[in-house]
């Protein structure tokens, strides 16, 4: 499965639209406006609604869980925040995540994640180490 | 905000039960298509009791304790200025359905730079016969009068 560092695992584009963002919205409870409503979203300083930053970790890693076959296998998954994904409502948004071996060892293997959104990278420090056993 | 929050500990949350459908709608959310994710057979053949959360599902149970951390009397937190700095889960093993969790907060970290304030806070999530799950550590910061 593992062949060295630097390979890349996976890649995989998301294209997000607003009724995305509606549909994490419900299915994790987070119902923040800024998330929905441009008007809200404008009056704290951005550009307009935003994806849930839960959103994009979430989507992330799941090139690397099909790559797996088993996200039981993911000993820790982390990120930072540190761009904002602004989700036109007649556009969306296109993530592209690139999946590639960040370390190995003949117990797990960490793979980092390059999360990238109109040319920018959106997260920092995504890494998932993932069980070899 | 409140430097003494440092070092708090929560009471733990009301017991959450994980729902099959529950997870069918979360993996939908964030596009996880993997058969373990929606198919009970799927799972069973990959040696789970029942479907298996995606790797961020976690946050639903972690909100509870970040909902208690915001309301807190004596934090002093803004909820109109907190962004979600970074975010991590530590794993013992995957969620099912059927799974009841509940999470107890701690406060880990606080500290201030360029005027923000940056909270760190760990919530470890265990079963119902107490076994550790995953551990879900948020930094939010909470951003000062610009």
């Amino acid at each position: 499965m593992i062949a060295e560092i630097g390979e890349i695992v996976a890649e995989k584009t998301f294209t997000l639209g607003r009724d995305s963002l509606v549909r994490y919205a419900g299915a994790s409870g987070d119902f923040n406006p800024i998330h929905y409503r441009d008007d809200v979203a404008q009056s704290v300083g951005l550009p307009g609604v935003l994806a849930h930053g839960m959103l994009t970790m979430g989507f992330a890693v799941q090139p690397v869980v099909d790559w797996i076959g088993d996200s039981g296998k993911i000993l820790d998954y982390q990120v930072r925040f540190t761009r904002p994904v602004v989700v036109d409502a007649a556009d969306g948004a296109v993530v592209t995540v690139v999946a590639k071996v960040g370390a190995l060892t003949d117990a797990e293997v960490r793979i980092d994640l390059t999360v990238t959104f109109a040319d920018q990278t959106v997260l920092g420090k995504a890494q998932a180490r993932v069980s070899l056993a | 905000m409140n430097p003494e929050l440092q070092g708090r500990v929560f009471a733990p949350t009301a017991p959450y039960l994980v729902g099959r459908e529950k997870i069918r709608e979360f993996s939908r959310a964030v596009f996880a298509t993997s058969p373990l994710n929606h198919d009970p057979d799927a799972a069973r053949a990959a040696g789970y009791d029942d479907v298996v959360a995606p790797p961020t599902f976690p946050i639903v149970i972690q909100e509870a304790t970040l909902a208690q951390l915001l309301a807190e009397a004596d934090a002093g937190i803004d909820f109109t200025r907190v962004v979600h700095g970074d975010q991590r889960f530590s794993y013992t093993r995957a969620i099912v359905a059927g799974d009841e969790l509940t999470a107890t907060l701690a406060v880990t970290g606080i500290k201030s730079l360029g005027g923000h304030s940056m909270v760190t806070s760990q919530s470890t999530i265990v079963d119902a016969s107490g076994e550790h799950v995953v551990t879900a550590i948020s930094t939010l910061v909470v951003r000062g009068d610009e």
